[in-house]
């Protein structure tokens, strides 16, 4: 079954004063079939300073495992604001994470990575697995984490 | 309410329950499994040393932990994407590969969501609170039942089910609280209704200098690997990176070039609840405690099955048998009960009353009210429950009883069990109560022991004389299933002293229920419905059923079966008598009986494979005539099934004496006995059994002793007619 998960909230800071100014990008996250619990994931922006700059998506929905992801919780502060209304259901082994995420022009290819932290409770802590670039020219090619991702790609 | 409140909450939860503990005892094996699979940490290593190590052996680690059991894994990437090994605690040696047992993770998402996600969380979260509601509503049930807080050790009675319900939810209390409560709080801690966990953590970057060597770093070799839970390696590609290490006082950020601590974050209050709260559901930090854990939890199917059959016992019991209105009435009888025996007997009552002409009404003695007082007369039958509470249909009935317009005369009638210290308590302040409001007696109160039927019909007689009525009380419980049972033997004894006593031997039939000395046979006479009881000698295994009848001048049953042939067939049932029954164990037994009496007591000596000290008291009329099981007990002696033979006879030419007297002589050894946990077991009648309490009353008093709190801790069980 592939997840296709609607995405209609996202923080601010993604989004354009208007939609013109904004290109709609898609976000697939397809886990390994690792056999264990169903995984946490984070997928979030830093800019090319390091700098947090927002949350884009994050699977799983109990708080209280968000310090596995500890990338993303020193990152972003582990402040569950910051993840208020773009929050859904875990990714089983084997499944794919899709999303669709409006961002604005100013942010692509301007430097900004988006990081992938993954965590399977009794598996491991996978911060940072995934580092791919915001970026046009890196449309459509499937990257690795070392961890649980088995694949994955932006597309612009 | 409380009972109420315990079979509503208990019916509905009852397969959700037994779906959680059945995989709440699978996962109580995990911490034992694990400590099998993964080396236990000694102290002395430091997280220095192993992290040396291990780095040694890869190209990449990220990270080092202690699972709750103690098992140390290591993530690491030597090129081949990342894998976790096991890791030998003390040299940081590779075990092989590390994989989570795919029926443990199984049975926890069984366990805390039913595999069904959030909807199966929150059903599991109301199932904590409702297994927390049941554990302190039973606990409280059975010390009331049992007589107060204090009682809550004392022996459970009843039949098998009460007695199972009451014994294992007694062992399985602690174990079943401590789920109940850690599982409430860890599904509180899931859905975020508990106040934030963590202190947040500082961000902090290390200098940027170039890393030392692991094993070198002051930070990681002050902390021993028994205390760690996780390291975290810096990313190689940043050197500003850090360590950080997480104990259970807190986490630590450490330099990994100058291998100073740059941060410290400590563990917050409530994450470490939240940790206890953990440990102590799991169990994960000792195998032995999590199997304890598990055992507790595996009482709760058994609590569950022996629960519901309580419930259909009490509901299957008739409440309302009303024959007559209550205006016209001339005799109101109001019935107090607490399982539904009582109404039985009223009902047995009620008929004969009507039968001889009486209009009678019935009511629970919480209904009584000024219309019930137009009648002539009121007829209390009243149950007890525990240590003389009211029983269910009685608790409001004191209360009401001021308030009553007229006193009309009164009979009251207690039913209770002469094994409790405060046998029919209630009765008693009932009758207490009605003295003192100044209403006057019909006839004196009696007691019924055990639901005796035999007693019940001796009291039918008294009423009936007060009434100017012949009164035929012919109670029968429910009519039981009988076998037939063949006499193949008897031994008669007694005849020359005019007190003739038969040992009956009867073939038991494949298909009989199991039976043990001590239990009781009920045995239906022809041309009577009502059962007589008589004590077992013997049990199923021996394969014959074997009592002693002593002829009642007069007596239908005796006289029947002191007449029967050889071949010639009874109709019989049995009866658990769990209430007289030597206690487990190497304590030694002190057997009291006269007559008849002899029979459970010959039956406990010659079951007594382990050579249990027993020691038998036993008085007769004639070492000539009526010495019962002379032979059998000789051979006991010899055998050392039975420790000691002490007997008097009242008849003897020269040394006449009573039981009591043996007993009385020998006060001594018997307090030697006692005090090494000796266990008293009376039978026979009643004027010898009030004769032996009064001598060991005496007997236990210099130990600083009474017989109640021999009775009380089951120490000191009669089995009197």
């Amino acid at each position: 079954m592939k997840r296709a998960l609607p995405m209609l909230a996202a923080t601010a800071v993604f989004i354009a004063p208007t939609l013109a100014q904004a290109r709609q990008v898609t976000f697939e996250t397809t886990l390994k079939a690792y056999g264990g619990n169903e995984a946490y994931v984070a997928l979030y922006l830093l800019d090319g300073a390091g700098k947090y700059k927002g949350t884009l998506w994050m699977a799983g929905d109990k708080t209280k495992y968000y310090r596995h992801l500890s990338d993303w919780t020193r990152a972003s502060g582990g402040r569950l604001a910051e993840v208020d209304g773009i929050t859904g259901a875990s990714v089983g082994s084997g499944k794919t994470l899709k999303i669709t995420v409006d961002i604005a022009d100013a942010l692509i290819n301007a430097g900004y990575k988006i990081h992938v932290d993954t965590s399977v409770e009794d598996g491991m802590d996978n911060p940072s697995e995934v580092v791919a670039p915001l970026d046009a020219s890196a449309s459509r090619k499937p990257i690795a984490g070392d961890g649980y991702v088995k694949s994955f790609k932006v597309t612009f | 309410m409380l009972r109420r409140l315990h079979s509503v909450a208990g019916l509905a939860l009852a397969l959700l329950l037994v779906a959680i503990a059945a995989t709440g005892v699978g996962l109580s094996l995990q911490p034992a499994v694990d400590r099998l699979a993964a080396p236990a940490i000694a102290p002395g290593v430091s997280v220095a040393a192993l992290a040396k190590a291990v780095a040694a052996r890869h190209q990449r680690v990220d990270a080092i932990r202690v699972s709750g059991g103690g098992a140390v894994t290591v993530s690491f990437n030597d090129g081949a994407g990342k894998q976790v090994e096991i890791v030998d605690p003390r040299t940081g040696a590779g075990l092989g590969a590390y994989r989570p047992s795919e029926t443990f993770r199984w049975l926890a998402d069984m366990h805390r969501s039913l595999l069904m996600g959030d909807s199966g969380r929150i059903a599991v979260a109301l199932s904590a609170l409702g297994l927390l509601a049941l554990s302190l509503t039973g606990a409280v049930m059975l010390a009331r039942s049992l007589g107060g807080a204090g009682a809550l050790l004392r022996p459970v009675r009843g039949g098998a089910a009460r007695r199972w319900h009451g014994e294992l939810g007694r062992l399985a209390l602690a174990g079943l609280l401590l789920s109940a409560l850690t599982g409430t709080f860890l599904s509180a801690t899931t859905f975020g209704l508990l106040p934030g966990a963590e202190n947040p953590a500082p961000a902090v970057a290390a200098k940027g200098g170039p890393a030392a060597p692991v094993g070198r770093l002051a930070g990681l070799a002050a902390v021993d690997v028994a205390d760690l839970e996780r390291l975290t390696f810096p990313a190689r590609n940043d050197p500003t990176d850090v360590f950080t290490l997480r104990q259970s006082r807190g986490e630590a950020v450490v330099d990994p070039s100058t291998g100073r601590i740059l941060a410290f974050t400590p563990t917050s209050t409530m994450d470490r609840i939240g940790r206890l709260a953990n440990a102590l559901h799991t169990g994960r930090f000792s195998w032995a405690f999590a199997l304890f854990l598990g055992l507790s939890t595996a009482a709760a199917p058994v609590l569950g099955a022996t629960g519901f059959l309580m419930w259909r016992r009490r509901r299957a019991t008739p409440r309302v048998i009303a024959p007559a209105p209550t205006a016209d009435a001339d005799t109101v009888i109001l019935v107090g009960s607490e399982g539904g025996s009582t109404w039985g007997f009223a009902q047995t009552l009620s008929r004969a009353l009507s039968e001889a002409g009486q209009r009678v009404s019935l009511a629970a003695m919480d209904d009584i009210d000024n219309a019930h007082l137009r009648a002539q007369k009121l007829v209390i039958l009243a149950a007890t429950y525990g240590d003389g509470d009211a029983p269910a249909s009685a608790k409001k009935f004191l209360e009401k009883l001021g308030g009553l317009e007229r006193r009309i005369p009164v009979a009251v009638l207690g039913f209770g069990d002469r094994t409790f210290p405060s046998f029919c308590g209630y009765a008693e302040r009932v009758v207490a109560a009605l003295d003192a409001q100044g209403w006057p007696r019909l006839i004196a109160p009696k007691r019924i022991d055990r639901q005796s039927a035999q007693e019940f019909a001796q009291w039918g007689r008294d009423l009936g004389a007060a009434l100017g009525c012949a009164l035929t009380l012919e109670h029968v419980a429910e009519p039981p299933k009988t076998n037939a049972f063949a006499l193949v033997g008897r031994e008669t004894y007694g005849e020359a002293v005019g007190a003739p006593v038969a040992i009956l031997r009867f073939a038991s039939p494949g298909n009989a229920p199991r039976f043990e000395a001590g239990d009781l046979v009920g045995i239906v006479p022809p041309g009577s419905a009502m059962p007589r009881f008589y004590s077992l000698v013997s049990s199923r295994r021996d394969g014959v059923l074997e009592i002693c009848v002593r002829l009642q001048p007069g007596g239908l049953c005796s006289t029947w079966l002191h007449s029967l042939k050889a071949g010639e067939q009874i109709e019989a049932f049995i009866r658990d008598n769990p209430s007289f029954r030597p206690v487990e164990g190497r304590a030694p037994l002190i057997l009291i009986g006269a007559g008849a009496g002899i029979a459970p007591l010959a039956g406990f000596v010659r079951a007594n494979d382990s050579e249990r000290p027993m020691h038998l008291y036993w008085g007769g009329r004639s070492a000539a005539s009526d010495f019962l099981y002379e032979h059998e007990l000789a051979e006991r002696l010899a055998q050392r099934r039975l420790t000691s033979l002490r007997t008097a006879f009242s008849r003897h030419p020269a040394d006449a004496a009573y039981v009591q007297d043996r007993v009385a002589d020998d006060a001594h050894r018997l307090r030697v006995l006692i005090r090494a946990e000796a266990q008293i077991l009376v039978c026979g009648g009643r004027d010898m059994a009030r004769a032996v309490a009064e001598t060991i009353e005496a007997v236990v008093r210099p130990l600083g002793l009474d017989l109640a709190t021999l009775k009380s801790n089951g120490r000191y069980l009669e089995d009197v007619y």
